[in-house]
């Protein structure tokens, strides 16, 4: 029987994060798929990146993840959303194309020479012993292995509903994993439903572009990756319509005929990302909805119309898209539908992904009840890094709510689990002021280092970014006088008295640029560097009102609650803390401080608690 | 007493009472602030970590009684030393983490801190939704709205074809929050009200607080004598005018000058109590006294008194004259200051969070950056879960779905 400490199974995002990260550790991984051609697929939109998904590509990357590298070998269009905004919520995004994609993931899993790419459908897992010891085939092989991460998509019971047509399998002309799917609810994992939905593919030879106002790439020269150098490819533009009255009509007149309404699906859909049917009940006040119109690559017609996912019938989307503007002679290439699918109870995992009842057992991605392809690979990530590090007895990365979009979604989704399909919001992130796109290296590629899944390349880079960033921070803890600045051009009056550059350069016309230009400061060598140094001083003082928070976070966290504590028989907890918390099941005193109404009252008791039972299991 | 944990208590003590004492051993000390102003005389202790109370370097300052004293001290620590006022329960917390406090006197502190949570179960027992109630509800929900407005500014705005809001967005939403926090601020706290309110009687030497205060209280309680500067200490006594608790307090003549060592102390002590004075009665010389004080004319039964021009009051505590006027007149401020009907006594934890929630919203309205708007709105959320259990983000973002129509 052929043994691999660690199979991944599912060749989408989230499994080619996990099979990576754990081959850049040196583990020997499987990654078994039912098609090898579908690697890094993009299954919805084709854009990689945005509010808070960004940051997701961008802590990836700083892992030395596949993501942002990929996107950027695959970008045909940079947007930075939010330019208008602080820097702490831009978002960058690329449109990629998904032929350029897809190639640059499958280069990238071919190249890991202790990665091997199986093909073939998974027929159940080998359970010994309370934990997972390997993985059978639909073909009778057998592997086996230490852990084992599912990272299936949508594919676990998927139904795929359009008007009042109905298809099994995850997406559009793919098989869905239904004895998997089987087996985990045999085994009692906590599954329910979430549903999501796409909206229809258009031929775009068919539109009249000449009518619609076009976006244009960015003409700064951002990339997704900071190893990426340059941009790779040519570059396309978006177009932008909107709904209007008589499209809305339309669907007011047939809701009954779209599944979302018919009852043939109660599960709960993203609020976040309605379906267009959603958007018109909902808030019919509004005279028309914006709809970009994404590009899917250089070498297809073909256009994603971003913002009317819908499942109506064909018939139905037809006559609404045409009653748009510059969509008049629109021919559908793919109608839009909705999927139902299965997803696990995130609450039963650990902070790790792990399954707690399961050991060695992973889920990671849309399987969690997340969405969207950074989400989905910031847990193989979070996943494939632990799965490695404990097969190399290596410490994980010290991940927290303070250093990480990763750690805010995995945290989000183990301790509340979900309602609708989760996505990341900057929102999200109370410390969104640290946790910037643009410093997600500075933040976290030393814990990489630490665990050792870093190129050589990455680390000589990113060693080379410190030794700049250091020159930088100790060109502005030089002090200078009023009257040194006036010599060199600065308007300084003397009641400032002699400060430091840093206290300067928050002065009116005297910011970072100008230092440099002074000759102050080093030039910048390293894209980015300066204005992260930039943002961290302007940022300063907000960060530091939140250091008590922060200690108190920190030391929380440190105090575990075990596996089996007993929150029922904590006193002086009403019986509707003792549920929640009991749902939640926190890992750490911190957790429980974010499980919703414990009041501080009731942390006393945790505690005070807490402490006896340590007392009891010691004895 | 008053402890410091924490790894500057050894900087803090010595900035107070200067060099440290050897462990655990009780020595005198002179307090001082920065300004090297004295403070008390006061037992010091210090503990290095970790056999300390809580595991951590430990200070402890025995200082004499008064609670203006005991505020000064404070003062001093957080201004001066950079300390801060410890959470509840925060020592009994770093005792257990550092594995110092026994058990049972951890969970004797949990009665205390029950008591903390009076107001969040007022606020949120469905069964008595009081007028109380409905106001912190209401700001909780402004809070989450305001915070709302913003992150659909951050987090979706940048599809949307309306532009970018202005921050009068949130600030309407934040409304009148903030001013109506000031109104529950400016009840006097539980413990105001437990204790009463402080009426401190003050003038220069001679100026007839004693007999006042003793006519006051029918009782021959402070040292009254011809020669200036008898009462040497701040002396208080709690009493009802009309239902109303008030403590009544007698201080040792104002003067800048000429004053004794011990008559110096006495005198600190009295610019303390007017310092944590709810109302001062001044019988000094007409407009000499404190911001806010009410002008008392006494002894107007000698023939040589000053007159003091109206409204101010005029008592004799000699003859009684005017003292039904004065007492009347206490028993309507002392109403006027009590929580009315539905209002809620808040504690001095209470106060602080949402002191901090004020000072939050109050930068939120002005912040024209949602980025920053929105941390000031989330410090005010943390302040108002941190008096009322935890709102998830997940809340605020329910009232942002159900608001706007978003995503793509």
């Amino acid at each position: 029987m052929q043994h691999y400490p660690i199979i991944v199974i599912g060749g989408g995002h989230a499994g080619v994060e996990a099979a990576c990260v754990a081959a850049r550790m040196g583990v020997q991984v499987a990654l078994v798929t039912m098609d090898a051609g579908k690697i890094g697929a993009m299954s919805c939109n084709p854009a990689i990146g945005g509010l808070g998904k960004g940051h997701l590509v961008r802590e990836v990357d700083a892992f030395d993840g596949v993501l942002g590298t990929a996107a950027d070998a695959g970008a045909i269009h940079y947007r930075m959303l939010n330019r208008s905004k602080g820097s702490a919520v831009w978002g960058p995004r690329v449109q990629a194309d998904r032929r350029l994609f897809g190639a640059a993931v499958r280069r990238v899993v071919a190249d890991e020479p202790t990665l091997d790419v199986i093909e073939g459908e998974v027929a159940g897992l080998r359970i010994e012993g309370g934990r997972v010891r390997g993985v059978a085939l639909a073909d009778d092989t057998v592997l086996a292995c230490e852990a084992a991460i599912l990272c299936t998509g949508t594919f676990l019971g998927g139904v795929l509903f359009r008007g009042e047509e109905r298809f099994e399998g995850g997406r559009i002309g793919e098989g869905g994993a239904a004895v998997l799917a089987a087996q985990l609810r045999e085994a009692a994992l906590p599954l329910s439903r979430l549903k999501t939905g796409t909206p229809p593919r258009l031929d775009g030879r068919t539109i009249d572009w000449a009518r619609l106002a076009e976006q244009a790439s960015d003409q700064e020269q951002w990339t997704m990756s900071p190893l990426t150098g340059r941009r790779a490819n040519p570059q396309t533009f978006c177009a932008i319509t909107r709904t209007n009255a008589q499209c809305h009509e339309i669907i007011r007149a047939n809701l009954t005929r779209s599944p979302l309404y018919s009852g043939a699906i109660d599960a709960r859909g993203p609020r976040y990302c309605p379906s267009i049917e959603d958007k018109i009940d909902r808030f019919g006040d509004r005279d028309g909805h914006q709809i970009f119109l994404e590009p899917e690559g250089l070498d297809t017609p073909l256009v994603y119309p971003n913002g009317i996912s819908t499942s109506l019938p064909v018939d139905v989307q037809e006559r609404f898209l045409q009653a748009i503007d510059g969509l008049e002679r629109v021919r559908i290439a793919e109608p839009g539908y909705a999927v139902e699918y299965d997803h696990v109870d995130p609450r039963s995992l650990d902070r790790w992904l792990q399954m707690r009842s399961l050991g060695g057992l992973y889920c990671a991605g849309q399987i969690n009840g997340t969405t969207g392809y950074e989400e989905a690979a910031a847990q193989g990530l979070v996943a494939g890094l632990h799965a490695a590090a404990l097969v190399l007895e290596r410490d994980p990365p010290a991940l927290d709510r303070a250093n990480s979009y990763m750690a805010v979604m995995v945290d989000d989704l183990t301790l509340h689990g979900v309602s609708e399909p989760y996505r990341m919001l900057t929102a999200r992130a109370e410390y969104r002021l640290r946790l910037r796109a643009n410093n997600a290296s500075t933040r976290l590629t030393p814990l990489a280092i630490g665990v050792g899944c870093v190129s050589d390349r990455r680390q000589k880079w990113f060693e080379r970014r410190e030794k700049a960033r250091s020159d930088v921070t100790a060109a502005l803890n030089v002090e200078m006088s009023p009257s040194q600045m006036r010599r060199l051009g600065f308007a300084a009056t003397d009641d400032t008295g002699k400060q430091v550059l840093s206290d300067w350069s928050r002065f009116p016309g005297i910011d970072l640029p100008e230092l440099v230009r002074a000759g102050l400061v080093p030039r910048e060598t390293h894209p980015g560097l300066h204005d992260e140094i930039g943002e961290d001083l302007h940022y300063a003082p907000y960060v530091a009102r939140q250091d008590a928070e922060l200690r108190e976070l920190r030391a929380n966290e440190r105090f575990a609650l075990a596996e089996d504590f007993p929150f029922g028989e904590v006193p002086g907890l009403s019986n509707e803390m003792i549920e929640r918390l009991a749902a939640a099941r926190p890992d750490s005193l911190a957790q429980a401080s974010r499980v919703p109404g414990i009041t501080p009252a009731a942390m006393a008791a945790l505690l005070v608690f807490a402490r006896k039972f340590e007392g009891r299991d010691a004895a | 007493m008053i402890r410091i944990s924490g790894p500057s208590s050894a900087a803090a003590l010595r900035r107070l009472a200067g060099p440290l004492p050897d462990v655990r051993k009780a020595s005198v000390r002179q307090l001082r602030d920065a300004r090297g102003n004295w403070l008390d005389e006061a037992l010091v202790l210090w503990f290095a970590g970790p056999r300390s109370a809580t595991g951590e370097d430990c200070a402890e300052i025995h200082c004499h009684g008064g609670r203006a004293v005991v505020r000064a001290i404070e003062r001093a620590l957080e201004q001066d030393c950079g300390l801060r006022r410890a959470e509840a329960g925060e020592f009994t917390r770093r005792a257990f983490l550092n594995r110092r406090m026994d058990l049972l006197e951890a969970e004797a502190l949990g009665d205390m801190l029950a008591a903390e949570t009076e107001l969040q179960r007022a606020v949120l027992a469905s069964a008595a939704r009081g007028a109380a109630s409905g106001e912190v509800s209401r700001w909780r929900e402004a809070i989450l709205s305001a915070s709302a407005a913003v992150e659909q500014e951050l987090d979706f705005s940048d599809d949307d074809e309306e532009g970018v809001a202005p921050p009068s967005v949130w600030r309407n939403a934040i409304g009148d929050v903030v001013g109506e926090i000031g109104a529950w601020l400016a009840v006097p706290s539980a413990d105001r009200l437990r204790d009463g309110l402080r009426i401190v009687l003050a003038g220069p030497p001679n100026s007839g607080k004693s007999s006042l205060f003793n006519a006051l209280l029918s009782e021959a309680a402070a040292i009254v004598s011809p020669i200036a500067g008898t009462t040497r200490d701040a002396i208080e006594r709690p009493v009802a005018i009309e239902g109303v608790p008030f403590v009544l307090v007698d201080t040792a003549g104002l003067r800048s000058e000429g004053a004794e060592e011990i008559e110096a102390i006495g005198i600190a002590r009295a610019e303390a109590e007017l310092a944590r004075a709810d109302l001062v009665l001044w019988l000094g010389p007409e407009g000499d006294g404190p911001a806010g004080a009410i002008e008392v004319g006494s002894m107007i039964d000698l023939p040589d008194a000053a007159r003091k021009a109206p409204p101010a009051l005029q008592v004799s505590a000699l003859s009684g004259e005017g003292l039904a006027a004065l007492m009347a007149a206490l028993a309507e401020y002392g109403r006027e200051r009590l929580p009315r009907p539905g209002q809620v006594a808040i504690s001095r934890r209470q106060r602080e969070l949402l002191g901090q929630a004020q000072v939050a919203l109050q930068a939120a309205g002005q912040e024209p950056d949602p980025l920053l708007a929105g941390e000031a709105l989330r410090q005010a959320r943390h302040a108002m879960d941190a008096m009322l259990g935890t709102v998830a983000t997940e809340d605020m973002l329910d009232t942002l779905f159900g608001r706007f129509c978003i995503g793509k």
